[in-house]
């Protein structure tokens, strides 16, 4: 069941996301270099980080998945693969707007957040391609992970080679995270809190209507007694199953039994 | 283990030399590119920073070339089977393939390095050459690695030419953003110095880490 | 008394920045309306499988109960065989 706790959740992320919203506006000050435009700072990073936790998270499901042959993890690491990218892309859109505002720009190379950002949002962006180029469902889940797992240990390297390559010569154009005062330290914390909720959420919500459209695939199946495959156009995402052990040897065997 | 990846690599060297269809294509495409370069760029020689861009770039698409090609006698005639069904262990694949891609690259630049030196670099390469050796060395290390393991993921998919390369090029960056960095001082015009220790550090890093996480993986690509 | 701070600022006029900064809020709300508006679609798209498959089990329903007094046994029958 995905969608217990759901409604709680969603709760929580509104609660938060509000909370959130308040102090960016009313509660932070301004800060003394780039006045009201650093505002875009407690969106722009915490979606930053949220993506990045996502993708290296994905890397874990997936490291279950190769482990227990489960295919019910392999599907979450899909889901949080796939919002990580969708957060990944609201990152470089952000950090762009930002770079607009305080450069005159809309891409700077200066910035080793963003630029790492555009490699690992190219890396990521072959991940639906590569499930959609394997029919062989067992198959795709297996590459699939094995992708995940590469990709997700790319990303800390991929931070620490970017940055190394442009740190002495070029400032920080989007500032950091160290050293924030008080007030701003709280209100980005805050905004963290929020994204990662909103995060969670959403990755839940999309569980939720994976399963139940698998449950109706199956009752469908059951109600019209055919043993088919799924109707409809094929798509990159795994197909969800209600049995667990899809892959495993006793799956196989009792599937053959039959 | 050691027996089988021997055996391995000496069958995908017999089959290389016998047939040749990577290194030549390979070493033939980085020269024609460093023409490519001399007509896009309007430039006699090139130096510091271009040059190591350039050497790098060309390499990393003649790697890609012979990404594309590694795996596929396997997948078409049946290699995989053949391999599976014998009793070594799976990962002897892994470490020969890379082996080989590695092989390849070291041929490649034996062929592609004077070359540019002839064609596009400025500055003499003579007391280049022992620090720009190390750091081919480190750089190919990474590109057999990861190389390697795009391809047996790439090999039995639909649009495997496209995805290759694809999925290769954002894991070779740092390959990249390393090797360019640290050959850059040794190409520059004026005053050349030996490579920073700092980008050799993060070449054989992210040798070291992907060669484990690689070799772990292999196996799972191997399945049926 | 908050216009003439504002007015010390150095950064861009509190007008242009609160262009960029809205932006970068809209593109947020954008994306996760774009989201709801997906599921929104899915949602209406299971409603209607289920509906089909109400009006499925219905009929399969109805069949058997038309025909029970003629061939009971065989139903019964036919229905074990296909349960086990």
């Amino acid at each position: 069941m995905y969608g217990k706790g759901l409604r709680a959740l969603s709760i929580c992320t509104v609660a938060a996301m509000a909370l959130a919203l308040g102090l960016v506006f009313f509660y932070a000050p301004l800060e003394a270099e780039q006045g009201f435009l650093q505002k875009i700072f407690y969106l722009h990073v915490p979606l930053a980080i949220v993506a990045l936790c996502g993708f290296v998270i994905g890397g874990l499901l997936a490291i279950q998945h190769l482990r227990t042959r489960d295919a019910r993890w392999d599907m979450r690491s899909y889901v949080a693969i796939h919002m990580s990218l969708i957060f990944a892309v609201g990152t470089l859109i952000t950090g762009s707007i930002w770079a607009k505002g305080s450069w005159g720009h809309w891409w700077v190379w200066n910035e080793p957040t963003l630029v790492s950002f555009l490699i690992v949002f190219l890396l990521y962006a072959t991940y639906q391609p590569l499930r959609f180029a394997i029919e062989d469902p067992e198959r795709q889940s297996r590459y699939a992970s094995v992708f995940a797992v590469t990709a997700g240990a790319f990303v800390p390297m991929n931070f620490v080679a970017v940055r190394l390559s442009t740190a002495y010569l070029h400032p920080r154009v989007l500032g950091g995270t160290s050293n924030l005062p008080g007030a701003m330290a709280l209100t980005f914390l805050v905004s963290l809190i929020a994204m990662a909720l909103l995060y969670a959420t959403l990755c839940k919500y999309e569980l939720t209507a994976k399963h139940t459209r698998a449950q109706v695939r199956a009752l469908r199946r059951r109600l019209s007694g055919e043993t088919g495959f799924a109707s409809g156009p094929r798509s990159a995402a795994p197909a969800a199953s209600l049995q667990p052990a899809a892959g495993t040897a006793a799956g196989a065997s009792a599937r053959s039994g039959l | 283990m050691r027996r089988t990846v021997g055996a391995l690599l000496r069958k995908e060297l017999l089959v290389e030399l016998r047939t040749l269809e990577s290194v030549p294509g390979m070493s033939l495409f980085a020269v024609t590119t460093f023409v490519v370069f001399h007509f896009a760029l309007n430039r006699n020689s090139v130096d510091g920073d271009l040059a190591a861009g350039i050497l790098w770039v060309t390499l990393l698409f003649a790697a890609i070339l012979g990404v594309n090609r590694l795996f596929v006698a396997d997948a078409e005639e049946g290699g995989f089977d053949a391999f599976l069904l014998a009793p070594v262990d799976r990962s002897a694949m892994f470490i020969a393939k890379a082996l080989t891609l590695l092989a390849y690259m070291v041929v490649l630049e034996l062929v592609a390095v004077p070359a540019f030196a002839l064609l596009l670099l400025g500055p003499s390469l003579g007391g280049a050459m022992p620090g720009l050796a190390l750091i081919l060395l480190l750089g190919d290390v990474g590109v057999a690695v990861i190389g390697t393991l795009v391809a047996a993921l790439a090999v039995r998919t639909r649009a495997r030419d496209l995805l290759g390369p694809l999925l290769a090029l954002p894991l070779l960056v740092p390959i990249v953003i390393g090797g360019a960095r640290a050959t850059s001082p040794l190409l520059a015009l004026a005053h050349p110095t030996g490579p920073a220790a700092r980008w050799l550090a993060t070449l054989g890093l992210y040798d070291l880490v992907f060669g484990l996480i690689a070799f772990a993986l292999f196996d799972f690509l191997l399945e049926d | 008394m908050a216009a003439l701070v504002l007015g010390e600022l150095p950064a861009l006029p509190l007008h242009e920045a609160g262009k960029y900064v809205a932006g970068a809020y809209v593109v947020l709300f954008a994306i996760v309306l774009i989201y709801v508006a997906i599921m929104a679609i899915r949602l209406s798209r299971i409603e209607r499988e289920l509906g089909e498959l109400l009006a499925l089990s219905e009929r399969s329903a109805e069949a058997p109960a038309g025909r029970e007094q003629g061939s009971a046994q065989q139903e019964s029958a036919q229905r074990e065989s296909a349960t086990a």
